[in-house]
């Protein structure tokens, strides 16, 4: 097996509140090859957002570890970056589209040729070179998402991970986005982790998509998706095979709300 | 054009009108303590000549600055450190909470205990009543910063520089002019009450000089001219606010607050 870049180990995180302990996530393990493209589905409510949150280094587990680069997780690490669902709400509203872009770097102490050429390569590669200018909240909700993934971009890091990123957009904007995404996966050879609902984005999107129980969560199903390289909204969802993941994944998701455990599961079809 | 006529319009007319009043009500009912308003106009350019504007306009003014700039460096330096802390609002809150509560004019016997009447008084004495406005809209800016944000900040390894100067002072910066504005005020009122009681000279000084010797116009022009400073100051200010939180504006136009 080739280098692993992310492993998830024994993952448990827990919440006291008032009225006991609640475990989010019970017993989570997988692993990232580097270059892959993965997706997260699973019921509402699972700690999809939770479980990536851990990763991002953003919340202490509770239990287990995570490792990235072969070192474990403790704060957020270096190369890593993460595109937020509120978009609106992750964007600097005092900073232009450029500076945002560019901040990361400046902290990152990138020398400022370089950190221009970044941030040009960046917000071209997502159509946004004519706002660099601009304030973020003078942009419509899919442009500022772009900002969001430019300055992802900028930032080169190894691994990208993306918390329903276009669950808040609406849906053909929703599929531009999926294919820049694609294609940014495929120029730069970065590492993406990608979190939705969404089944059919999921598929469309990723190589490989990882099923979550319901809480306390754990990995489902693991399922490898054997689907062209070259994908279009069109074709590829309209392909067979798209529809046979579809159903299994779907039914996997509906076992999941149901209490489906991992190593209970009945065989499908 | 018109609209810029419009708001002007807007702007003057109450003023204008009771202007009108004042000056039909006590043209027509004289008395020795509200002398005609015509009278305490023409008075004015003779009792504030040069050498009086110099010998107490600008010294208050000069207190004013000191001590409302002291006032800003020490509330939001404050207002972060405790905005940042939980622990530390724990500590303070008492504290904060019951010199919030005592009336600032109650302090400057107190003050005036410990540092005398010389200037350093009067300068504390206006820090020390305009400075909770800032500290706690400081401290509220601070909390009230958008969790997505400083996640952001988080996720791409912000150094401890760059977050203050890139996401909690920009950040809390609306909230802070609040306070600042509210502090402005505060600050005239606290600087002529500091010159009212021993003092050697002041707007506040002068005002109830004239009042001791019954010299009412002049009396009457000076709170006049207390006030149009004021008003002057804070135009000033909201001009400086306007620059500094251009992008605020723009952001509250156009986002609605679901982001």
């Amino acid at each position: 097996m080739s280098e692993i870049l992310l492993s998830v180990e024994h993952l448990r995180k827990a919440y006291s509140t008032p009225k006991g302990v609640t475990e989010v996530i019970h017993n989570l393990d997988f692993q990232l090859a580097p270059g892959e493209f993965a997706c997260i589905v699973g019921p509402s409510g699972a700690g999809k957002t939770t479980l990536l949150r851990s990763i991002a280094g953003l919340l202490p587990p509770s239990s287990g570890q995570i490792r990235f680069e072969d070192r474990v997780i403790t704060q957020p690490p270096a190369d890593m970056a993460v595109v937020f669902q509120e978009y609106g709400r992750s964007l600097f509203p005092w900073m232009t589209v450029g500076r945002n872009v560019a901040q990361p770097l400046i902290e990152k102490g990138v020398p400022k040729a370089e950190r221009e050429r970044l941030v040009a390569d960046a917000l071209e590669a997502v159509g946004l070179s004519a706002n660099a200018n601009s304030y973020p909240w003078q942009l419509s909700g899919g442009m500022q998402q772009r900002v969001a993934i430019a300055r992802a971009v900028a930032y080169e890091p190894r691994l990208l991970l993306m918390d329903e990123p276009f669950a808040a957009v609406d849906a053909q904007t929703r599929a531009d986005l999926e294919d820049l995404v694609r294609e940014l996966w495929k120029r730069l050879g970065v590492t993406v982790l990608f979190v939705t609902h969404d089944i059919e984005s999921s598929i469309y999107l990723s190589q490989r998509v990882l099923v979550l129980s319901d809480r306390p969560t754990e990995v489902l199903a693991d399922i490898p998706i054997e689907l062209p390289e070259q994908r279009s909204q069109l074709e590829t969802r309209m392909l067979p095979e798209f529809g046979e993941y579809r159903a299994r994944i779907y039914e996997l998701v509906q076992q999941a709300k149901r209490g489906a455990r991992t190593g209970s599961l009945p065989t499908v079809r | 054009m018109i609209r810029a006529l419009k708001s002007l319009a807007y702007l003057i007319v109450l003023p204008a009108l009771l202007l009108a009043a004042w000056w039909i009500a006590s043209t027509l009912n004289p008395s020795f303590f509200f002398p005609p308003l015509p009278d305490i106009l023409a008075e004015f350019p003779v009792t504030w000549d040069f050498a009086r504007i110099s010998a107490h306009v600008f010294p208050s003014l000069g207190r004013l600055a000191i001590a409302y700039f002291a006032a800003v460096v020490i509330g939001v330096l404050l207002g972060i450190l405790l905005g940042l802390s939980r622990i530390a609002r724990g500590l303070t809150e008492a504290i904060l909470e019951f010199m919030r509560a005592t009336p600032p004019t109650a302090m400057v016997p107190v003050i005036m205990l410990f540092l005398g009447i010389g200037d350093t008084m009067r300068v504390v004495v206006i820090i020390v009543g305009c400075v909770w406005p800032i500290l706690l809209n400081t401290i509220e800016g601070v909390r009230g910063i958008d969790e997505v944000l400083s996640d952001t900040a988080r996720t791409y390894r912000y150094r401890k520089t760059g977050r203050l100067f890139h996401l909690v002072l920009p950040g809390a910066s609306p909230q802070i002019f609040t306070g600042a504005r509210q502090a402005l005020a505060i600050a005239i009122i606290m600087m002529v009450i500091s010159e009212m009681f021993a003092a050697s000279n002041g707007i506040g000084f002068q005002i109830v000089q004239f009042q001791h010797q019954y010299s009412i116009p002049e009396m009457w022009s000076g709170v006049i001219l207390l006030g149009v400073l004021g008003f002057a100051l804070s135009r000033i200010f909201i001009l400086v606010e306007r620059r500094a939180l251009a992008w605020y504006q723009g952001f509250k136009a156009n986002t609605d607050l679901g982001g």
